[in-house]
């Protein structure tokens, strides 16, 4: 004890404290990193481990309606509240809580899109100037990936499902966009119209905006072959890897091409405005012609 | 035109007692009918109109002139950019300076005409009495004289043309004249054929007499756009959707007949879990395990009804909302549409699923003589 506390006076003492925090930062962001995936897949202790902590994040967020055992629950009358997770596998999972839908805010006819709760947050902000700033995002995003991961592995570990796909699966690059539309429009732009704008369902339900850069091609795939909420699903062996990739190419082209803006009718361009204006036109160019031809009564001479 | 108000107030003429009535909000209109105004609703006394005031038309007059002006101005600056500007650089009005072309050549021209129509609304309105004016107007029929010569030479020349005791003649012009009134009749046949079975069928049924020609029970059916066939296996994920068409239509059909016929037999599978579909009386086995297929083609005015709900089973018709029911045969529970999509025979051979026979009823909405 006597040592340390000589130590403490010693004038490189300050250094040295520093020097040891930063090392220890440096060894616990290293054990978070996605890097270290690898080596973590191997050590079957630490699989186990990640499976404990999908466990306990599943307690945490998703119990209180899906049920302690992921078996759904039901209201009084039998009717579901929440459906069961067995089998829904890691596609389902991932898509549901990296669109933010999951853990919903509360039951409606469709649990919208949203930002993620921040422990499942992988898009936040890291690009920051100053440094600790910027090392605490890291390690935020770093430990909502994890977070993610482990909640997928505990889920698929309930009784399997569609894997989420690589990303060689989803790279828009590589898809043949002329496929891609025809499928497109066959079969998902009755709800999402034709350039996934979304659209209007039954019962206050809808299909959401594909046009927004916030809907990876991930998530499209995982939609695809998962068919959340309202939506039919897609499996591999009807539309294969090439075709949903083919989609995902169409939808991100999309975004690329010119929009005309306005209220655009799904990218048509300002055609309601032009209507109005037009009819708002004609109007004042009669109102104009009758102010012109109306009979004005003159005045008296002044005397 | 703003001093004009202000003479009002101070003004002491008849047109004080006769000045415009306030109208309580509300209460009926003092107009006659098919007056726009009511008569007392005039301001000025009889004759106002026909008198001047000399100081302000001359302020008008100077108005008026100084729009014309501004007309006159915008028109030479329109020939002298004309001339000048836009054919600069080689080549006249050339693609690149398109927008500043019309911007100039437009701008000026449009000022030049309104600048004009100002000046002459104001030449009129401020410049111009309104007294009454009376138009004379003539008799429209020509007077008793004239008539009786026209009818007189009418009658002469008809008497000298011979009309009348020429029988052969007179006979031979109305047969000439008869089938010229009939052409028009004639222009009917353009409006196409009739489409005698044409509604009634789909490809579906071709398609199941050429595989079965060949000793299978049915066509397979393929996804639309990549023509892949489906088996059972392929398809088993519970709440699938997917559009299907029958196996061979390319190959089978005319170029210029493909998307005719691909747009009538155009289907929809659908994979509804067993434990829910209800299979409608003599359709029990029209589905496989709950992989059912529907007529694309909405029963109402013929929209695409392919918006398929996995949690409802509902088919919804984006064009007026007809909506279907998936597991009850696709009945109506809402919407315009007066009958339920046709269903497709389906069957399984070899693993895949096939189509044993065309749709039992015309698909699309109903057409006069359908019964």
């Amino acid at each position: 004890m006597k040592r340390i506390t000589a130590w403490r006076r010693r004038p490189w003492a300050g250094y040295a404290v520093v020097l040891a925090a930063l090392v220890a930062i440096g060894v616990v962001y290293a054990g978070f990193s996605p890097r270290t995936d690898r080596a973590e897949a191997q050590s079957t202790a630490q699989a186990a481990e990640d499976l404990k902590n999908g466990q306990k994040l599943f307690d945490k967020n998703c119990a209180s309606c899906h049920g302690l055992n992921a078996q759904g629950t039901k209201d009084a009358q039998g009717n579901a509240i929440a459906p069961s997770l067995i089998g829904v596998g890691a596609a389902s999972v991932d898509f549901q809580v990296s669109t933010g839908r999951m853990p919903a805010a509360n039951p409606g006819a469709q649990v919208p899109r949203k930002t993620p709760i921040p422990t499942f947050n992988t898009s936040i902000k890291t690009d920051y100037e100053e440094k600790d700033k910027r090392e605490a995002a890291e390690k935020q995003k770093a430990q909502a990936e994890k977070n993610l991961a482990d909640l997928r592995a505990y889920i698929a570990s309930l009784g399997g499902g569609p894997e989420v796909p690589p990303a060689s699966a989803v790279d828009p690059a590589k898809g043949n966009v002329a496929l891609g539309g025809k499928l497109f429009r066959t079969n998902c732009a009755q709800c999402h119209s034709f350039t996934g704008q979304g659209g209007a369902l039954t019962g206050g339900k809808y299909a959401p905006p594909l046009s927004k850069s916030d809907v990876t091609p991930t998530q499209m795939y995982e939609a695809m072959l998962t068919g959340p909420q309202a939506m039919p699903v897609f499996n591999d062996t009807t539309l294969t890897p090439q075709d949903k990739q083919a989609i995902i190419s169409y939808l991100v082209k999309t975004r690329e091409e010119p929009n005309p803006g306005g209220n655009s009718l799904g990218r048509i361009g300002p055609v309601t405005e032009g209507l109005a204006g037009w009819l708002v036109g004609i109007g004042l160019l009669v109102l104009a012609a009758m102010w012109i031809t109306a009979k004005k009564p003159k005045k008296l001479k002044k005397s | 035109m703003s001093d004009d108000n202000k003479e009002t107030a101070g003004s002491t003429g008849p047109h004080e007692q006769g000045g415009r009535r306030e109208r309580v909000i509300g209460t009926p209109s003092p107009a006659r009918e098919k007056a726009l105004l009511a008569e007392d609703d005039i301001s000025a006394p009889a004759g106002v109109g026909e008198q001047l005031d000399e100081r302000s038309a001359k302020r008008a007059e100077r108005i008026v002139a100084a729009f014309f002006l501004l007309a006159f101005l915008a028109s030479v600056v329109f020939i002298a950019y004309f001339i000048g500007w836009s054919g600069r650089d080689g080549g006249m009005h050339g693609v690149t300076d398109a927008r500043e072309t019309n911007f100039w050549l437009g701008g000026t021209m449009a000022l030049a005409f309104l600048a004009m129509a100002v000046g002459v609304t104001i030449w009129v309105r401020r410049l111009m009495t309104s007294k009454p004016i009376v138009q004379e107007r003539h008799e429209l029929a020509a007077d008793e004289a004239s008539r009786a010569a026209f009818n007189r030479d009418f009658l002469e020349g008809a008497q000298d043309s011979g009309i009348t005791k020429r029988p052969l003649l007179r006979r031979t012009l109305l047969l000439a004249a008869a089938p010229l009134g009939l052409a028009p009749l004639v222009l009917l046949r353009d409006l196409g054929p009739l489409p005698e079975k044409k509604l009634r069928h789909t490809f579906w049924g071709e398609a199941v007499k050429l595989a079965q020609a060949q000793g299978k029970k049915g066509v397979r059916l393929v996804v639309d756009g990549t023509n892949r066939p489906l088996k059972v296996s392929d398809f088993a994920t519970p709440g699938s959707m997917i559009t299907v068409l029958p196996e061979g239509i390319e190959e089978h059909l005319p170029e210029d007949q493909v998307l005719t016929q691909v747009a009538k037999a155009v289907t929809i599978l659908i994979n509804v879990p067993q434990e829910q579909f209800k299979p409608a009386k003599g359709r029990e086995n029209w589905h496989v395990n709950g992989v059912v297929a529907y007529s694309k083609v909405c029963t109402h005015v013929g929209c695409p009804a392919a918006l398929y709900e996995q949690t409802t089973h509902h088919i919804l018709c984006p064009c007026h909302q007809s909506t279907f029911d998936a597991t009850d045969a696709a009945k109506v529970i809402f919407g315009p549409a007066a009958r339920p999509l046709p269903q497709l025979p389906l069957s399984v051979e070899d693993g895949y699923i096939i189509a044993t026979s065309d749709y039992h009823e015309p698909i699309g909405p109903s057409f006069w003589e359908r019964g």
